[in-house]
């Protein structure tokens, strides 16, 4: 109990003996122990040799003698090099349009005034409202006829446009003293440049928080990818995972597929023990994508 | 407000005041303009993607084909209505009711349970919120990947560890009375460190001095949860709780990986559905007919959260 009682020690005196907050919290510690044997499976049966058998596969005991061999093995049969490089275009494709585009329309909304102002804007909630991931269907059918079917490009493109992005510029932006920008004005700065030396360079942090969103979602997206794409060699991660799950499930090759899962996952896993705070900060702001 | 285009604000301070009203409306537009193209890429792909599909959605519901080759033809509302009779859509419409109920309320219970324990910021609080928190990062592919092996019959991790306490040990996948609550686990396990961060935003806005008055009164741990931390977290646990019921309704990935709706359309949820209607029968009519009614039904619900994001000011 003392090791309890000195994680308690920062509450309030009143409270500091309580006994169902300590109940609670030591609930919370187990929760997150089992929340976590998902991922020590992974790594335990990544580095399992396949001389241990079926019977030892969901053994939580690390194996005594490691291999590397399922990671060879996955990185060999997945194609997932291939898988990585797709990925990365989509994700780094749609975040470079959706910064131009949240940026100018976040600025419109943020500073100018023009006709129609509120129904433009209810235009771009309507994006929220409407929930993309349910319009696959005629999503599908726009990018087949614009020819982008079985293309990245095809993958990207309907989420060019973020209102999401948008608001969150805007708001960035709505927080900038219009003082820098009247002193630009009178040094003659053009409206561009003003976005460009002035908006852009102060709103840094919601930029990184929209990546940070943006990039994880399509990172992760599955169902959309899966129905533009056909061809083998323009698989996404999580398509190919999938493909590559379906395989080695057949042939109960749990190693390999552990190993594969683990390769999917790792880049952003790494990413988030490194930028913590960022991360939970922006998907705080995140709501509703 | 006071940087629109300097241009065009002598031009409207000189303008007499009874100006001729398309002259009046093309002075506004042109001092409009600059913010019109400033939008226009952004509502160039909103009109493709947006309002297009919308639209799409709805002139595809009005049509069908006799034969995959044969020319589409107007239906009417024949698409509704077939949906409206088709078992497995009915039956997907259900099973994504238990689904949403069943997540959900696991999902923001243990989501909340977590942010209570963990609102006071340590090394060791830091670490656990991390640790419910990594589920929310990895692809929904990749944790289904991970629970096929979880609820493998026999030698799968559930049944080594806890299988050898039970009498019969259960297909977890393979039983149609089973496998939709074994899809849930694998949401709840996903999502609810993703809602903790709601409840632990929301909890910050409890005042601890009201709290230590409320002890000194005598009040216990639950009564001030009762009366002051419930009533404080009221807004984040609507914006949550609609938040959660979109997820049931857009996350299918772990349908499509763990059972592709299976055992007899035991797990198939509506957007399933919709891909199978689209991509495996290539019924676009009925595939849209589906999206035109979960549409519907979730503008109601999208609705009710921008009134609930309204007073929780900015909530997204």
């Amino acid at each position: 109990m003392t090791l309890i009682d000195r994680l308690f020690k920062d509450t309030p005196l009143a409270t500091r003996r309580e006994i169902t907050p300590k109940l609670g919290f030591v609930l919370t510690v187990l929760l997150a122990l089992v929340w976590l044997i998902p991922f020590l499976w992974m790594g335990v049966a990544t580095l399992r040799p396949a001389s241990d058998g079926i019977n030892l596969m969901a053994e939580l005991m690390p194996s005594l003698k490691p291999t590397l061999d399922n990671i060879r093995d996955a990185w060999e049969i997945g194609d997932f090099p291939r898988y990585f490089l797709n990925t990365t275009i989509i994700c780094t494709g749609i975040l470079l349009v959706q910064f131009v585009t949240i940026t100018l329309a976040g600025f419109a909304f943020a500073r100018l005034d023009f006709a129609g102002k509120s129904l433009i804007f209810y235009l771009f909630l309507m994006q929220l409202m409407l929930v993309p991931v349910l319009l696959i269907v005629p999503n599908l059918r726009i990018v087949a006829q614009f020819g982008l079917y079985d293309t990245l490009a095809g993958v990207m493109m309907p989420f060019f446009a973020s209102a999401f992005g948008t608001f969150l510029m805007r708001q960035a932006f709505e927080a900038i003293p219009t003082e820098l920008e009247d002193a630009a004005l009178i040094d003659g700065a053009s409206l561009s440049q003003r976005i460009r030396h002035i908006y852009v360079p102060l709103s840094l942090p919601s930029f990184s928080a929209f990546a940070i969103i943006s990039v994880t979602s399509h990172w992760n997206d599955f169902l959309w990818p899966l129905m533009v794409i056909n061809s083998p060699d323009k698989r996404p991660l999580t398509v190919g995972l999938s493909v590559f799950t379906a395989t080695a499930e057949g042939t109960q090759a749990w190693g390999t597929i552990a190993a594969g899962t683990l390769m999917v996952i790792a880049p952003l896993l790494i990413t988030f023990l490194i930028f913590q705070k960022r991360f939970i900060s922006s998907f705080v702001t995140s709501g509703i994508k | 407000m006071s940087l629109a285009e300097p241009a065009a604000l002598p031009v409207a301070a000189s303008a007499p005041p009874r100006l001729h009203l398309a002259k009046r409306f093309s002075t506004r537009f042109k001092a409009s303009l600059p913010a019109y193209l400033l939008l226009l890429p952004s509502l160039v792909f909103l009109a493709l993607f947006t309002y297009g599909a919308v639209g799409r959605v709805f002139i595809d519901a009005l049509y069908q084909r006799a034969t995959p080759k044969a020319p589409v033809r107007f239906v009417g509302l024949d698409n509704i209505s077939a949906v409206l009779a088709d078992p497995a859509f009915t039956g997907a419409v259900v099973n994504n009711l238990i689904y949403a109920v069943g997540t959900a309320i696991p999902s923001i219970g243990l989501a909340l349970l977590f942010a209570l324990a963990l609102s006071r910021t340590n090394a060791l609080t830091s670490a656990l919120r991390a640790a419910l928190f990594l589920p929310v990062l990895i692809p929904m592919v990749a944790a289904s990947a991970l629970f096929l092996f979880i609820f493998l019959p026999n030698v799968g991790l559930l049944d080594y560890y806890i299988g050898r306490f039970l009498p019969v040990l259960p297909n977890w996948l393979g039983d149609s009375d089973i496998a939709l609550y074994a899809i849930m686990v694998i949401t709840i396990w996903k999502n609810a460190g993703y809602y903790m961060l709601f409840f632990l935003a929301g909890l910050q806005s409890v005042p601890e001095d009201v709290m230590e008055a409320a002890h000194l009164d005598g009040a216990g741990p639950f009564t001030r949860f009762r009366h002051i931390i419930l009533p404080e977290l009221k807004p984040t646990f609507l914006f949550v709780t609609v938040i959660a019921i979109l997820n049931a309704v857009t996350q299918v990935d772990h349908v499509f990986v763990m059972t592709k709706g299976g055992p007899s359309n035991a797990t198939n949820l509506v957007l399933f559905y919709i891909y199978q209607q689209a991509v495996e029968h290539y019924d676009i009519g009925k595939a849209s007919a589906a999206t035109l009614l979960t549409l519907a039904a979730l503008m109601a619900l999208t609705a009710l959260s921008f009134r609930t994001m309204a007073n929780r000011e900015g909530g997204a």
